[in-house]
């Protein structure tokens, strides 16, 4: 369960001694985009060394490893031999990709004798948008991860503040993952010094369905953190339609606040005082 | 012997106790200077040394208003080499990186004792290194003042830099083209060098107001330029974009807001670093969001206390030094905007200083140690990196004295066993703040018991240690040369501990 995923270029070593500290439910050690090709064996090592080494690590570690059949790929999993990364990132997610990786670490993880290793699909191709459905079901998939940049790049049409021409892709991302119970997580909004056109872009794509947002600095955790939680309100709610729910479970439905409620009412407070929890926000 | 922080002093000095052991003992006041005859002015600097007399073994002293901008004391000092003149104490209130002339002074034996508040840079080095053949004093603000006014730093020739000087020998700071704003650090030097100097590039008629008054002054010096005004922003102007630094700061705004510390007619105090400038904006912030008026704010002043004086946000400042143009143009300007000497401002002795009144401080440190002493004075090497100021003159007087640091700098912890220099005492130190954690001394159980139930992390210091050398692994000590080259002096004037040569091996 995430609301925030943070990403830390892999060739900074202050970043990587300070993960921890950043108060964020994931950590995306970046091995792809953030790092030149000349700098990529650097980074690589330096994640690991990091991960080999410190006892001090996040809550969750997420590897961004390079794209499936590049030059890179095969010596970014190996990172998974440190047993400290809870998860990978795969670019360019589509039906094939995500297929393909999965082969590849069936293999790697018999040959290393590893357990499952889960993955997020990082989407952002016109192709990978349209096979979602082919690929959501993959038992190892844990969250359907939308990348806006790359897929505009990709439909050849420009970035906005105000977002439009992604809301395709983030509505097809939720509505999948929903249906398939993965976190569909949102694309980082790249104006690090607008704190209110980041907090618009939360309350946005919130208000769609998106569960979680990537940050790409630390300074925009605490707005996203804010606006992908429960509300103080919410959680008072749920806890009072828990309670009365609890005093007598046998009633299908009953008042509260003058408003019905009834099955979906109670799973929606009951899903309310769980991430609560999980975010020890209780 | 080994005195009340510790640390060993030679048995012929005299040992720190504690921090309020002054309060045991009586002001010592020497006679003011009593000027017999009429302000002489003048426009050459030989003239002045010719004839006032300055010879070898004199002491010197000068202010650092203009901080990395001053000129005078690099004119000084080219005097100094061009006449030979040898063993002569230096006692400016700081040293700063562009005072380079000093430099080949130390080496050569003209300048070979220095008192101190402060110091950076090459002259720093060169102590380090073990050039000075006398001794180096880094005392604090108010005990510079309490250090001459009782006679204990007696000073031959003062040499005052000042923006403007009217034809009576009055001076101000506040305007002229050099104007750098109050002259807090130089008034005991006025009062009771037995020969003061105002340098000046400006003269006027008639000045209705002054800092300086007139009845002390025996010669101005009247040059093209006393200095470059804008090297007074030296520090730190800006808040942090650092994401640990702003971590730390907010953390440390909302345990002020926590211990209800930030309330109406409050007063605080901050150093000027850019993690400092992060905890004002936030405390700024939570003011606005509660509608609460703080009494002051006090030390060197920003732009960022000016424009909480502006918006009415504190109804003083009182500035021992402005640390930038626009808190310049404010004492100028703002009648609130008030200035204090730095007997006012940390003189243990004086009757009711400002420090006194701080309910909380944020205050920086290099080092930190398990009994809370701070070191602000030298790096891990043991090499000269700046000083007291007012840091121990404030934690000593605030009701609450919050250090901030991240935990570890550059890959090296910022927690010791022992820290290598004591720049201000433990007992004096209340809570560390750091992104991990936040420590506080045991001595507050009153701030224990309001922080036991709260949500902060709050963890012993020796934790914070503990995390730190799992991130970074246990450093290795470093042993400071036998070779003593000076001294910390503490306000009341007792010595806090030694400073000593950096090992051969660490020279750079």
């Amino acid at each position: 369960m995430f609301r925030s995923l943070l990403f830390i270029p892999g060739n900074n070593p202050s970043m990587l001694q300070n993960a921890d500290v950043f108060e964020t439910d994931a950590i995306i050690f970046d091995l792809e985009d953030a790092i030149s090709i000349n700098e990529k064996a650097n980074a690589r090592n330096l994640v690991r060394n990091y991960l080999k080494n410190s006892s001090v690590l996040p809550k969750q570690v997420i590897l961004r490893v390079n794209c499936y059949g590049s030059e890179w790929f095969d010596n970014d999993i190996e990172l998974l031999k440190t047993k400290k990364i809870n998860c990978l990132l795969i670019p360019k997610s589509d039906k094939d990709v995500i297929s393909a990786v999965f082969d590849y670490l069936v293999e790697f993880e018999k040959t290393n004798q590893l357990d499952e290793t889960k993955i997020i699909a990082l989407i952002e191709t016109a192709k990978g948008i349209n096979e979602i459905q082919e690929f959501a079901q993959n038992k190892r998939l844990i969250g359907l991860f939308l990348g806006g940049e790359d897929l505009a790049s990709d439909l050849e049409i420009k970035r906005t503040e105000q977002g439009n021409e992604i809301s395709y892709a983030r509505s097809r991302i939720i509505y999948v993952a929903v249906q398939h119970r993965l976190i569909p997580i949102d694309t980082p909004y790249t104006n690090i010094n607008n704190p209110d056109g980041l907090s618009a872009d939360c309350i946005y794509s919130s208000s769609l369905g998106m569960k979680a947002k990537a940050c790409i600095h630390p300074n925009q955790l605490e707005v996203v953190n804010s606006i992908f939680s429960p509300s103080v309100e919410e959680i008072e709610w749920a806890k009072a339609v828990v309670k009365k729910f609890e005093e007598n479970p046998n009633v299908g439905a009953f008042q509260f606040q003058g408003k019905m409620v009834d099955k979906p009412i109670i799973n929606r407070a009951q899903k309310i005082l769980i991430k609560a929890k999980n975010f020890n926000l209780l | 012997m080994i005195n009340g922080v510790g640390r060993y002093i030679p048995d012929n000095l005299n040992s720190f106790v504690s921090s309020d052991d002054f309060l045991n003992k009586k002001r010592s006041l020497i006679a003011k200077k009593e000027k017999q005859s009429k302000t002489v002015f003048l426009d050459n600097l030989s003239e002045v040394f010719n004839i006032i007399g300055i010879s070898s073994g004199m002491t010197l002293s000068f202010h650092h208003h203009l901080r990395n901008g001053d000129k005078v004391i690099q004119l000084v000092s080219e005097e100094i080499k061009k006449r030979d003149l040898k063993n002569i104490h230096l006692a400016p209130s700081s040293i700063f990186p562009g005072y380079t002339n000093l430099v080949d002074l130390i080496k050569n034996g003209n300048i070979t004792d220095i008192h101190t508040n402060y110091l950076n840079g090459p002259v720093a080095k060169v102590i380090s290194n073990g050039h000075l053949i006398g001794k180096l004093i880094m005392n604090t603000h108010g005990g510079r003042a309490r250090a001459i006014e009782s006679g204990d730093l007696p000073i031959d020739v003062a040499f005052l830099s000042c923006p403007v000087v009217d034809k009576n020998g009055n001076g101000h700071g506040a305007t002229g083209k050099s104007a750098c704003g109050t002259l807090g650090y130089a008034i005991s030097d006025l009062e009771y060098a037995k020969k003061v100097v105002l340098v000046t590039d400006t003269v006027v008629d008639e000045l209705e107001e002054y800092q300086f008054d007139g009845k002390y002054v025996d010669y101005v010096l009247v040059i093209d330029s006393i200095g470059d005004r804008t090297g007074i922003v030296s520090g730190t102007t800006e808040v942090t974009k650092d994401p640990i630094g702003l971590k730390i700061a907010k953390d440390c705004a909302n345990l002020l807001q926590y211990l209800g510390l930030i309330k109406n007619g409050f007063s605080m105090q901050t150093g000027a670093g850019k993690t400092s400038l992060a905890v004002v904006k936030f405390i700024e912030d939570i003011m606005k969001r509660k509608n609460i008026k703080g009494y002051f704010s006090s030390g060197g002043i920003t732009k960022s206390y000016v424009s909480m004086l502006e918006q009415n946000l504190f109804d003083k400042l009182y500035d021992v030094q402005c640390f930038d143009l626009e808190a310049v143009t404010s004492f100028a300007k703002n009648k609130n905007h008030i200035a204090m000497s730095a007997s006012k401002y940390g003189n243990p002795f004086e009757e009711n200083p400002i420090c006194n009144d701080l309910d909380f401080v944020i205050l920086g440190a290099t080092e930190i140690d398990l009994d809370f002493n701070v070191n602000v004075t030298t790096d891990s090497l043991g090499f000269l990196i700046g000083g007291s100021g007012g840091h121990a003159d404030i934690a000593y007087g605030a009701d609450v004295t919050i250090i901030i640091s991240p935990l570890i700098k550059s890959r090296i912890p910022i927690i010791k066993s022992k820290v290598m220099t004591v720049t201000t005492p433990g007992s004096d130190i209340d809570i560390l703040v750091t992104e991990r954690g936040i420590a506080i001394n045991p001595k507050r159980q009153d701030l224990c018991q309001k922080l036991k139930d709260s949500q902060f992390p709050i963890l012993k210091i020796e934790e914070l240690l503990d995390l730190s050398h799992k991130i970074t692994g246990v450093p290795k000590d470093i042993i400071p040369d036998d070779r003593i080259i000076g001294y910390v002096e503490y306000r009341d004037g007792t010595y806090l501990d030694c400073l000593r040569k950096v090992k051969d091996e660490y020279q750079r």
